[in-house]
């Protein structure tokens, strides 16, 4: 009881920092603590594999990609004006008022009160890889597909467009060369020297 | 208050502070962080409902969470790639300036 207070502390700190700090690497640290707590958590409820499998994707991956993000966006820079936008209050009330509902539906349900204490399922890897392989195999083959679909996809939109970045170039070297005085027309096209410059 | 209730009172918090995280701040990544902050508390109470369900040798709840915590990082990994990608069309992360499909 006493560690789930600790975990819990710990997670629900976390999240509340994640979301009020003004600087973006503190919310990406404080949002790591937060899934830290939540993998200890799955370890008092006897999810091992979960619990490390949380480890593993949110604290390895996940985190480390929101702080690339906000490394990227300059984010690391504290914010000059508020850091809360412009209808904060609306958004602030929706949420107290989800927890409120929530809370209430939980305090009152019975499924809660009577439900608890059965003995602890001893659920190891094998069993788990099991069902992944017989029960589940089509979710799972899905789950492939949606990740590979998913990675190509993010390569792509954040890859930097190499034609509109090419013309870009070229529309700056004309702009300045007209500033200079040089005639547009003397600046060689595009394709050729770019592709004989390389080799 | 069972075990089972202490659980979901935790995941209705973090559920609520990821709901004001996402509808209150203005950069678009910490947005996101706050969406995953919901997507793990509804894996919290996936797990305490499996662990203290009728029949928790189904393995039902945690085979879910396996498959939730994959379609998280998917979402995750498109989500910042479009932030990135928005800050270099418009230089800002700032959800009230991105506003140019408003009618």
């Amino acid at each position: 009881m006493i560690i789930f207070a600790i975990l819990s502390l710990l997670t629900v700190a976390g999240a509340v920092m994640a979301m009020s700090l003004r600087n973006l690497v503190h919310c990406a640290l404080a949002l790591t603590v937060a899934f830290a707590g939540l993998a200890g958590l799955y370890l008092q409820l006897d999810a091992e594999f979960v619990g490390f499998a949380q480890v593993l994707v949110y604290i390895g991956a996940v985190a480390i990609l929101i702080v690339f993000a906000i490394l990227l966006t300059r984010g690391g820079e504290p914010a000059a004006q508020s850091i809360f936008s412009s209808s904060w209050v609306l958004g602030a009330a929706v949420a107290v008022s989800v927890f409120g509902v929530l809370g209430s539906m939980i305090w009152s349900s019975p499924a809660v009160q009577h439900w608890g204490l059965t003995s602890s399922p001893a659920v190891n890897v094998l069993q788990i890889g099991e069902q992944l392989m017989t029960r589940f195999i089509l979710p799972l083959e899905v789950l492939g597909l949606l990740l590979t679909a998913a990675l190509i996809g993010a390569v792509l939109i954040a890859m930097r467009d190499a034609v509109t970045a090419t013309e870009g170039n070229r529309e700056t070297t004309a702009r300045r060369n007209v500033a200079k005085g040089v005639d547009e027309l003397a600046v060689p096209t595009l394709r050729g020297p770019i592709q004989g410059g390389k080799k | 208050m069972t075990p089972l209730g202490a659980y979901l009172l935790i995941s209705t918090l973090l559920f609520a502070v990821g709901l004001a995280g996402a509808l209150t701040r203005r950069n678009a990544i910490i947005v996101l962080i706050g969406i995953e902050l919901m997507l793990n508390a509804a894996n919290l109470n996936f797990i305490a409902f499996w662990r203290y369900g009728p029949n928790p040798h189904a393995l039902t709840g945690i085979i879910f969470v396996i498959f939730s915590i994959g379609v998280a990082a998917a979402e995750a990994a498109v989500g910042l790639a479009l932030v990135i990608s928005i800050y270099r069309q418009q230089k800002t992360t700032n959800v009230d300036q991105i506003d140019s499909m408003r009618g």
